[in-house]
């Protein structure tokens, strides 16, 4: 089983390398991958260093180039795709089936994953990517429970990569058009959720209020721990039939983080490939932290699969680093839903 | 410009759906879409069903489609869009990649519904070729965007190949989830959920602390808080969209069909929207704005 580390910066591919990853994946510096931030990703100088360095470890690169070739500049999409190949990457990972023809026709030999943003969930839809693009691994996104997992294995002949960590998403990627619905910009056109640009903090009499383009997202309150305005994670009303009285309450789904180190076991056992681990966005120091975690408990795992128990000490270096400090197993676990 | 009724989003009884169609039947909609897009707990109405109204519908002077599910997980899940597949009459409004995986095989025509990721003419093209004869743009699209598209399509000569629909009115299809929020709204969880959204024929209005309306939550589908209305627009999207979809909410929606109906045939009224309308994403601008 791969551990697959992000990098969005160089310190933190080269602390992904030296704390156990398997492989990195990293984005360019412009909207072609889905964490266009300011501030982070690889201008070509830097890529060609990150390059340099996963190769002198014998350590794998993936490139993301996960939103969707706008009409008229598809140039910039198909350049990534030229760049990763120049760069000797190991891995294109892809969502925009354009942009998976392309590189699927110009360069065979090319492996090609299946970005989670392609949303792929389902048999029919895995064999359209294998036969059309020759897609050799696929990212499953984070609405399916562990029974479906297991029954996409049995069922398919592609390697399949899981996220194992970090923040949740809740909606199928790829297919949710909140962050445009409030801001304009989305993760499949700009490559961003909830892009920063739109945040604003302030302080008034009924507590701090986050707001995402002028709409208030959350409240907090001087003894609650304030968290990133991502929508989908606010508190919201929601209306009665009956004239209840109306509850605030995380109507789509808390602030809170994915960690499977729980059903590591049920993964090596559905011959899942890869685990993911999320954050391209988060800090050198998180990179460190997570990798070490899940190198241990990988090792530990493949050392004497019967004795796997998850360590205390594992959780609570994930805890501190997960959103709103709690995670949950997300849809792995039916109760979730 | 002709006019559709896009799938019923919301979950009704059989019989309120059934009478909802039959008046369908007289209304100013070219096209009507028919089936199960959301939850495949739904089953008032079972994909027999469905197809056995669809087939009833079907030669009475205007096109049915039918649609199918949206987000794919289970085996059985991919039984039911074969079946819907396998119709032997109409046409099919695939929603996710597996859907297009499948009619392709079997040379159905199929439209390529919204929740389908297409977002430039490489990928029409390739569609086409798999067989489809109409696109409905992903809605979170904008008239330029379209334009754009529109304008490469001519360029690799596949223009003629399809039909445009743009999602025209109603509360916009925003997301798909594992988790049903319609559930979660009364404290269930989803395997016990008890059909609970067959209480609420047009969703759960969701607010802000200072009661901006947001979302609507449709079980495992989240919406827009605005009703999306594109009445006023209807003269830029001349020329670029075939269809203009109105997406069924109540009765109300056949009315809605009339309105756009008499708009398409040159009344020039301009409509005055209230606070709960958007039209944003064709503006090129938050989809929850209004303009004009």
């Amino acid at each position: 089983m791969e551990l697959l580390c992000p990098a969005g910066s160089l310190p933190a591919l080269k602390t992904a390398i030296d704390c156990g990853a398997d492989a990195v994946y990293v984005g360019l510096k412009d909207d072609t991958n889905a964490r266009h931030f300011v501030g982070l990703n690889f201008n070509d100088k830097k890529l060609a260093k990150g390059a340099q360095y996963v190769r002198d470890h014998n350590k794998h690169l993936h490139v993301a180039i996960n939103t969707f070739a706008h009409p008229g500049e598809e140039k910039r999409w198909f350049n990534a795709v030229d760049k990763c190949v120049d760069l000797g990457a190991n891995a294109a990972i892809i969502a925009d089936i354009a942009t998976l023809d392309y590189a699927a026709n110009k360069y065979p030999d090319l492996e090609l994953h299946l970005s989670v943003q392609a949303s792929a969930t389902n048999t029919a839809a895995i064999d359209f990517y294998q036969q059309n693009f020759n897609v050799k691994r696929v990212v499953l996104p984070r609405v399916l429970s562990l029974h479906q997992v297991k029954q996409l294995a049995r069922n398919t002949s592609i390697d399949l990569e899981v996220f194992a960590f970090g923040s949740l998403c809740i909606m199928a990627e790829g297919r949710c058009y909140l962050s445009s619905y409030f801001t304009g910009e989305s993760p499949n056109t700009v490559g961003a959720c909830s892009p920063a640009k739109y945040v604003r903090w302030q302080e008034t009499e009924k507590g701090l209020e986050s707001r995402l383009n002028d709409i208030l997202i959350d409240r907090y309150q001087a003894n609650e721990k304030a968290g990133y305005p991502t929508l989908c994670k606010g508190k919201f009303t929601v209306d009665s039939i009956d004239n209840e009285e109306k509850i605030l309450y995380h109507a789509l789904e808390e602030p809170t983080s994915l960690n499977t180190l729980s059903i590591l076991p049920e993964l090596f056992m559905a011959n899942v490939k890869s685990v993911k681990i999320e954050g391209r966005q988060r800090s050198p120091a998180y990179v460190e932290q997570i990798t070490k975690v899940w190198r241990a408990a990988i090792d530990n795992y493949k050392q004497s699969p019967a004795d796997y128990k998850v360590k205390a000490d594992w959780n609570a270096v994930l805890a501190n680093v997960s959103e709103g400090s709690q995670t949950t197993l997300g849809a792995y676990h039916r109760d979730w839903q | 410009m002709k006019l559709s009724l896009g799938p019923l989003l919301y979950y009704w009884p059989k019989q309120t759906t059934e009478d909802f169609y039959q008046q369908a039947m007289s209304s100013d909609a070219d096209i009507i879409y028919l089936g199960e897009t959301v939850c495949s707990k739904r089953r008032e109405l079972k994909a027999r069903d469905w197809i056995n109204l669809a087939k009833e519908l079907n030669h009475q002077g205007k096109e049915i489609v039918l649609s199918s599910m949206a987000l794919l997980e289970a085996p059985s899940e991919i039984k039911v869009l074969k079946q819907l597949c396998e119709n032997g009459a109409m046409s099919v409004e695939a929603n996710d990649i597996g859907g297009i995986q499948l009619l392709s095989e079997k040379k159905v025509p199929f439209v390529c519904g919204p929740a389908i990721n297409c977002y430039n003419a490489h990928t029409l093209k390739l569609f086409v070729n798999k067989g489809m004869h109409r696109w409905v743009m992903p809605v979170e699209l904008s008239r330029d965007w379209l334009q754009k598209a529109l304008t490469d399509a001519e360029k690799i000569g596949i223009r003629g190949h399809f039909e445009v629909e743009v999602f025209a009115h109603g509360h916009l299809p925003l997301a798909y989830s594992a988790r049903c929020f319609t559930a979660r709204s009364e404290n269930k969880a989803k395997d016990d959920c008890e059909l609970c959204c067959i209480k609420y024929p047009q969703g759960r209005a969701t607010s802000t602390q200072e009661g901006q309306q947001v979302f609507v939550l449709n079980g495992i589908q989240t919406q827009s808080g605005y009703c999306y209305n594109l009445l006023n627009d209807i003269e830029s999207m001349t020329g670029l969209v075939d269809v203009a979809r109105v997406s069924p909410s109540s009765m109300d929606s056949l009315t809605t069909l009339h309105q756009f109906k008499q708009r398409i045939l040159g009344a020039e009224q301009y409509v005055k929207h209230d606070n709960l309308q958007c039209n944003g994403y064709w503006h090129q601008i938050a989809g929850l704005s209004l303009q004009g």
